[in-house]
């Protein structure tokens, strides 16, 4: 079984938001229609977007770290959103595991998205139905693109490599190693929605160094009056080096 | 969560007529077993069950408004293995249908004997119906409070108090009405009917009050910390991914004062509970029963229920709000 996912590297995430403005291009330009926007220009501006990053701030100052934290759909491996709908428009595809919205199907009830609890699901206020990430499934599959751009556009558009693509469940994807080996974690595991996204935490490179290794407590010439023993003259156990 | 005034309408609608149904046959049973005596009997059942639908489908006018496209609600009824909401949707015409043959069986007189009980008591087809009917308003009572009991992380509602006290918030508002009903239609029954209100009232003061408590006590599972998954206490949050609002900070919440929350909630406890169960209590003891007083504390008590469902939506607190710490 594939479940494709994204894996978001908190690490070398700078909040640029190119992930943002691609993800509204490339899904307000398709067949499913646009993302609507209303009063973009004036003082209250709204839209529709799958993708946003929002910004935290960990800890206190000085001892701060700023975190950029892409938020989309997580692509739940159990998701809360999908047996909940009344008319079958939201469903989990077997062979992929990406969760999709039928636009035609959709009332427009909004009880998915009371039972997301990422909030990743947002009624489009013009077309009135449940949207929400695709992983654009209108992109991946295409073989009129050359095959390095059958992947999101979000993927495409990170500057930092920090969003990677593939299937979670195939051991030896790029994802499933990140996964592995940089410590991913899922958002909010207490809801036993096993989200298919990963997110990979901020790391930092640290170099423990305990003070005697900087200046060794037992170097003899430390030791007050003595002269190092043996002497330079004495053979060494080697016969090589002296001490 | 942001209250819908339509889904108020229609949880608060459907209750009372569910409620006006159950009371209906509650007084049939009685009369069948010789317990009640009634008079005009055709006329209260075929009015009740009038009232009842009104209430039904007004009910299911109101829902229709919450949908971005109510011309596809029909489709609604296709997932009842996994989905409540659309359970409801099929129990609810299912009722309505039951509780029109209902009045028709007894508008008609066509009440062929069907069985004879062990007792010599002959079941006619009006019974039949009744009790059709009964399960059902239970079944609508059930599915209506699981679409909100089902969502283990809104867990205000994740609880069995939630589907005991839709039955007994829309069974106490029922019985209130059918006083009010049987204060013009048959008087006999008036008393019946005041007794029951009050002590279903009774019932769902104490669940209304029991969830409130369990709900001041609820501590969240659910963090900024494991929501980002950054484990530090001291998280802030500087940006929320844009500039405006959006769908996720108008659905999810309802943008009221604190202290409005809580003069909502002493409205709803004292419009819903202390009031009428005081003017059903006064009605009861009464010896010449008012059909306005009774008429009045319907009133009182079904504004008491919708500012209950409002309270009841605001006060659910959905975890995605953490990803908006500005407006929460």
């Amino acid at each position: 079984m594939t479940q494709l996912a994204l894996v978001i590297d908190l690490n070398v995430c700078v909040g640029c938001d190119a992930c943002v403005t691609s993800c509204k291009q490339w899904n307000t330009s398709g067949a499913a229609g646009p993302l609507a926007d209303f009063n973009p220009y004036e003082a209250d501006p709204t839209g529709t977007f799958f993708n946003r990053v929002q910004t935290f701030e960990v800890g206190t100052f000085p001892r701060t770290e700023t975190v950029h934290f892409p938020k989309s759909c997580l692509h739940c491996e159990d998701p809360p959103c999908v047996p909940v709908c009344p008319t079958g428009a939201s469903y989990k595809r077997a062979e992929d595991g990406i969760v999709l919205v039928d636009y035609d199907k959709c009332i427009g009830c909004k009880y998915c998205s009371w039972a997301c609890p990422y909030g990743a699901r947002e009624q489009d206020e013009q077309r009135k139905v449940m949207t929400k990430c695709t992983l654009c499934v209108d992109r991946i599959y295409d073989t009129a693109l050359p095959e390095r751009e059958r992947r999101p556009a979000c993927v495409l558009a990170c500057p930092t490599s920090a969003r990677l693509f593939g299937d979670i469940h195939d051991p030896a994807s790029a994802v499933s190693e990140a996964i592995r080996e940089s410590a991913g974690y899922a958002l909010m595991p207490e809801w036993g929605t096993h989200p298919a996204n990963h997110y990979l935490p901020r790391r930092k490179t640290a170099l423990r160094i305990h003070d005697d290794e900087l200046q060794r407590a037992d170097n003899p010439l430390k030791i007050d009056g003595l002269l190092p023993k043996p002497s330079k003259s004495d053979p060494a156990l080697d016969d090589v080096t002296s001490w | 969560m942001q209250p819908a005034f339509s889904v108020i309408l229609l949880t608060t609608l459907i209750g009372v007529g569910q409620g006006l149904f159950l009371a209906l046959f509650t007084a049939q049973s009685y009369a069948l077993f010789d317990l009640l005596v009634i008079e005009n009997g055709r006329a209260f059942y075929t009015q009740g069950s009038l009232l009842a639908l009104l209430f039904l489908g007004a009910g299911l006018l109101a829902s229709f408004f919450h949908l971005g496209h109510p011309e596809r609600g029909w489709r609604a009824i296709a997932q009842w293995r996994t989905s409540w909401l659309s359970r409801e949707v099929i129990v609810l015409p299912a009722f309505m249908g039951t509780v029109f043959l209902y009045g028709v069986a007894h508008l008609s007189g066509w009440k062929p004997v069907l069985a004879i009980l062990p007792s010599g008591i002959p079941v006619d087809a009006s019974v039949v119906l009744g009790v059709i009917g009964t399960l059902l308003a239970f079944a609508l009572f059930l599915c209506t409070a699981m679409i909100y009991a089902c969502l283990p992380f809104l867990r205000e509602w994740h609880s069995p108090l939630t589907v005991f006290n839709y039955i007994v918030l829309g069974g106490a508002s029922g019985f209130t009405l059918a006083s009010v009903l049987a204060a013009h239609a048959a008087p006999e029954l008036t008393r019946f009917f005041v007794v029951w209100a009050v002590i279903i009232t009774l019932f769902a003061w104490i669940g209304r009050s029991a969830s409130l408590i369990r709900n001041s006590r609820l501590k969240p599972k659910s963090t900024l910390q494991t929501a980002i998954g950054v484990k530090h206490p001291k998280i802030v949050q500087k940006s929320q991914g844009f500039t405006g609002g959006s769908f996720n900070t108008r659905e999810f919440f309802h943008g009221r004062t604190h202290s409005l929350l809580r003069s909502v909630k002493w409205s709803f406890l004292f419009g819903v509970f202390v009031i009428p169960t005081g003017l059903l209590a006064a009605a009861a003891a009464d010896s010449e029963v008012s059909g306005r007083v009774l008429a009045v504390t319907f009133g009182v008590q079904y504004f008491g229920l919708m500012a209950e469902r409002w309270f009841f939506f605001a006060q659910a607190s959905h975890p995605q709000n953490l990803y908006y710490q500005v407006i929460a």
